[in-house]
C-alpha cells in the first residue's frame, strides 16, 4: 500500500477543512513563486520527467501537451481551460477535489497557466455538481482576497483570471472539443481535429484542456519532484491515481493509491470485499463504463494502470472501478451502458446517433431472451461500423463495452437467445422482415 | 440524442427581474469582449430559476436579443442539453439516477418510490402540483450509489424507505437535509479506512 506521506490528496477526505489557511499547512501556496522563478522550460520538462499522463481517460502525457502550446504569444491570447465534465458512470473523483481539494486545483491552474502563457482559465464543470462548483467559487474568491489569483498573483509576476463555467447535463461536453463549443455557447458537438487545440481552441487561439485530477496534480510534482512522481508506479504509469470503486462491494469508496496497484488489493482491501465474497464477483468494469469489462478469472491477478489494462483489451480510463456481482444481470448491465449512450450521443455523426439506439434496443432483447442467434454476430457488426467511424471518441466509448460484453459473455448471451424464427413459431416479432414467413401454415 | 420538446402552453412574453438582470450582467464579464453568446447557458438557468424551474420560448427570444445572438442558436443550446426544462415541473424537480452503478445497488427501488408517491409516470405532476420526477443518466456520485438529486442538492446513500420519508417531507413543502443518508461526510470506505489515519486520528 502506497505510504500515507506520499500521498497527494492529503484532504481527500476532509479531515482537515478545504480553506485556503488549512490549505496552506498542507503545503499549497507555500513556495509557488519559487517554482514559477524557475521559469516555463524548467515546468514542462519537470512535467515531463514525471511521465503524468492525463487523468480524464485517454492518458495523453501532459508535459508533452503543455509543450504544444505556441512558445510566443502571438495576435491571440492562450487560453487554459480545465475539464470538470464529470459524467463517466462509475466516475466521482473530481467531485471530491473540487469539494474537498479546491486550492489543489486552483493553484495548479496558476502554475499551468504561466507554462503556457495564459492569463485567463475557465474551468468547465458540469452542472449536476452546482453545489461543489459553489464550493470552488468560494475557494476562489478567497485566492483573490488573498492576492493568490489576480493581478501579480501569488507574487509570480504573473497576472492570471479564473471562471467558472457551467455545464447543463450533456455527457459529450468531457469530449474536449465538444466543451469548447460548449464554454463558447454553442451545442456541444465535437470538432474535428485537427486543428488541434493547442493551435486552434477556444475562439480560435491556442488552447490547453486538461483534467481536474491532472492540473491538481502538478503542484505537488513540482514541489517533490518529477523523479518523485516517476518512481511511483511503474515505466510510463507513473505516480498515484484516485481510485473510485463503486458497485456490488461491501464498502464503495474514493481512495488515492499507486499506480499498477493488483485490482484484487483495491476490491479487497479498500473497498471491504465484493458483496457476496470473491467468489460471488462476476465481472469488472475497470475504468468508467466505456472501458471493455474483465471476466473474474483475469481479475485475480490484474493490475491497475494504462498499458496493462490495454493489453487485456481493456482500459484505465478514469479508473472509475464498477464492481458487478454474480446476482446481477451482465446482459442487462450492459444494455443500461448502451441507453446511457444511446440517451448521451450527440447526434451529429449518423453511425453513432443511429448506432448506439440499434446497440441498445438489441442488447435490451437479448437480455430478455427475445433474440435470434444470428442476431449476436450482427451486434458485433455493428459495433464495428461505429466504434472509429466517428468524428470524436464517443464512438469508440459506446461500443466497446459491448464488444467487451460479446468478447467474455458470448456463452451467455447465446444460451438465453436461441430463437429460431422460421422454424419454431415461437413469437410475433415485428422487427423481423420475413414476418411473413411465420404466418404461412406448415412453415 | 434525446428527444425534447417545449411545451405547448407557452406564456407570451418574459423578461428578467432586476436581481436577475443584475446576474446576468455579471456573467457577461466573465467572457471576451464581443463573445457574449458564451454567457447563453448561464443565462438559461438564470431564466429557469426565475420562472418556477422552466424555460419558456419567450425567455430564448428574450435571451438572444440580450446577447444580440440569433433566437435559433439559443434554441439549439436549450434543446440540446437535458438541464434546461423547456415544459413546467414541480417546485421539488426530483431526478433519479438510474444508470449501471445505481442501477445494481438497487436504484428501481428508488423509481418505484417516487411512483408511489410523486405521480405514476415520468415528468408528471404530482396531485398538489408541487413535485414532479424523472430517471436521468449518471449523476456522478457512483460511490453514493443509489443516489438522487433534488433542485440542487444531492440525496445520497438511498434506499425505498429513506426515499420514501424523503418524499414525504417534499410533499409536506418541507427541505429535507441533503447529502448521504448513513451518516456519511466524504467519501472514504465505512467502517474501513485504512489510508491517512493520522489525519483522521488527529
Amino acid at each position: 500500500m502506497l505510504k500515507d506521506q506520499d500521498r497527494i490528496f492529503q484532504n481527500l477526505y476532509n479531515d482537515k477543512g478545504s480553506d485556503v489557511s488549512s490549505s496552506q499547512e498542507r503545503g499549497d501556496w507555500v513556495n509557488t513563486k519559487e517554482i514559477t522563478d524557475k521559469g516555463r522550460d524548467w515546468i514542462i520538462n519537470e512535467i515531463k520527467e514525471s511521465q503524468l499522463r492525463g487523468r480524464g481517460g485517454a492518458g495523453f502525457p501532459t508535459g508533452l501537451k503543455w509543450s504544444f502550446a505556441p512558445k510566443e504569444v502571438g495576435s491571440r491570447p492562450h487560453y487554459l481551460v480545465i475539464n470538470g465534465d464529470e459524467s463517466e458512470p462509475g466516475t466521482c473523483k473530481d467531485r471530491d477535489i473540487l469539494r474537498f481539494e479546491p486550492h489543489k486545483l486552483i493553484e495548479g491552474c496558476l502554475i499551468a497557466s504561466y507554462a503556457v502563457q495564459a492569463h485567463v482559465c475557465y474551468i468547465y464543470i458540469r452542472g449536476e455538481y452546482f453545489v461543489d462548483g459553489q464550493k470552488l467559487q468560494v475557494a476562489i474568491d478567497e485566492a483573490y482576497e488573498k492576492k493568490l489569483l489576480g493581478k501579480n498573483a501569488a507574487g509570480t509576476g504573473w497576472d492570471l483570471d479564473i471562471y467558472i463555467h457551467y455545464g447543463a447535463g450533456a455527457y459529450i461536453c468531457g469530449e474536449e472539443t465538444a466543451l469548447l463549443e460548449s464554454i463558447e455557447g454553442k451545442k456541444g458537438q465535437p470538432r474535428l481535429k485537427p486543428p488541434f487545440p493547442a493551435l486552434i481552441g477556444l475562439y480560435g487561439c491556442p488552447t490547453i484542456i486538461n483534467n481536474v485530477e491532472t492540473i491538481a496534480v502538478v503542484p505537488t510534482i513540482l514541489r517533490r519532484g518529477g523523479k518523485w512522481f516517476a518512481s511511483l508506479g511503474r515505466e510510463k504509469n507513473t505516480g498515484t491515481k484516485i481510485f473510485c470503486i463503486s458497485g456490488n462491494v461491501n464498502n464503495p469508496c474514493n481512495v488515492e493509491e499507486e499506480m499498477n496497484i493488483p485490482l484484487k488489493e483495491l476490491i479487497e482491501v479498500h473497498a471491504g470485499g465484493v458483496i457476496g465474497g470473491w467468489d460471488n464477483l462476476q465481472a469488472v468494469i475497470p475504468g468508467g463504463s466505456s472501458m471493455p469489462l474483465i471476466p473474474k478469472e483475469k481479475c485475480e491477478t490484474l493490475t491497475m494502470d494504462f498499458d496493462s489494462l490495454m493489453a487485456e483489451k481493456s482500459g484505465l480510463g478514469t479508473a472509475g472501478i464498477v464492481v458487478i456481482n454474480k446476482d446481477q444481470d451482465i446482459i442487462k448491465c450492459m444494455a443500461r451502458i448502451a441507453r446511457f449512450y444511446k440517451h448521451e450521443s450527440c447526434g451529429q455523426c449518423t453511425p453513432c446517433r443511429e448506432g448506439s439506439g440499434w446497440m441498445w434496443r438489441m442488447l435490451e432483447r437479448m437480455a430478455k431472451g427475445d433474440a435470434t442467434k444470428d442476431e449476436v454476430e450482427m451486434l458485433g457488426d455493428v459495433t464495428n461500423q461505429i466504434a472509429g467511424h466517428t468524428i470524436c471518441a464517443f464512438g469508440e466509448g459506446s461500443s466497446w463495452p459491448v464488444q467487451g460484453l460479446l468478447r467474455h459473455f458470448k456463452k451467455e448471451i447465446e444460451k438465453r437467445n436461441n430463437l429460431d424464427p422460421i422454424v419454431q413459431k415461437k413469437n410475433n416479432i415485428p422487427y423481423l422482415v420475413d414476418q411473413h414467413l411465420l404466418d404461412k401454415k406448415n412453415a | 440524442m434525446s428527444l425534447r420538446r417545449p411545451a405547448k402552453d407557452q406564456p407570451e412574453s418574459f423578461e428578467f427581474n432586476a436581481s436577475s438582470l443584475e446576474a446576468a450582467k455579471v456573467i457577461v464579464t466573465k467572457y471576451p469582449e464581443g463573445k457574449q453568446q458564451s454567457a447563453v447557458m448561464a443565462l438559461l438557468y438564470i431564466a429557469q430559476k426565475q420562472n418556477n424551474n422552466w424555460i419558456p420560448l419567450a425567455a430564448m427570444k428574450y435571451i438572444a436579443k440580450f446577447l444580440d445572438m440569433p433566437y435559433i442558436k439559443v434554441y439549439e443550446v436549450a434543446t440540446f442539453y437535458t438541464m434546461y426544462n423547456l415544459a413546467p415541473v414541480g417546485k421539488y424537480f426530483v431526478q433519479v439516477c438510474t444508470t449501471t452503478p445505481c442501477m445494481i445497488r438497487g436504484a428501481n427501488k428508488l423509481v418505484e418510490a417516487c411512483k408511489e408517491k410523486i405521480s405514476e409516470n415520468e415528468c408528471e405532476l404530482s396531485n398538489d402540483k408541487s413535485c414532479s420526477w424523472m430517471e436521468v443518466e449518471c449523476l456522478g456520485a457512483c460511490v453514493n450509489a443509489p443516489m438522487m438529486q433534488i433542485n440542487d442538492d444531492y440525496y445520497e446513500d438511498l434506499d425505498k424507505q429513506k426515499t420514501l420519508d424523503i418524499l414525504d417531507k417534499i410533499l409536506n413543502g418541507e427541505t429535507p437535509k441533503p447529502g448521504s443518508y448513513r451518516g456519511r461526510v466524504n467519501n472514504e470506505p465505512e467502517n474501513n479506512r485504512k489510508t491517512l489515519m493520522d489525519l483522521k486520528n488527529a
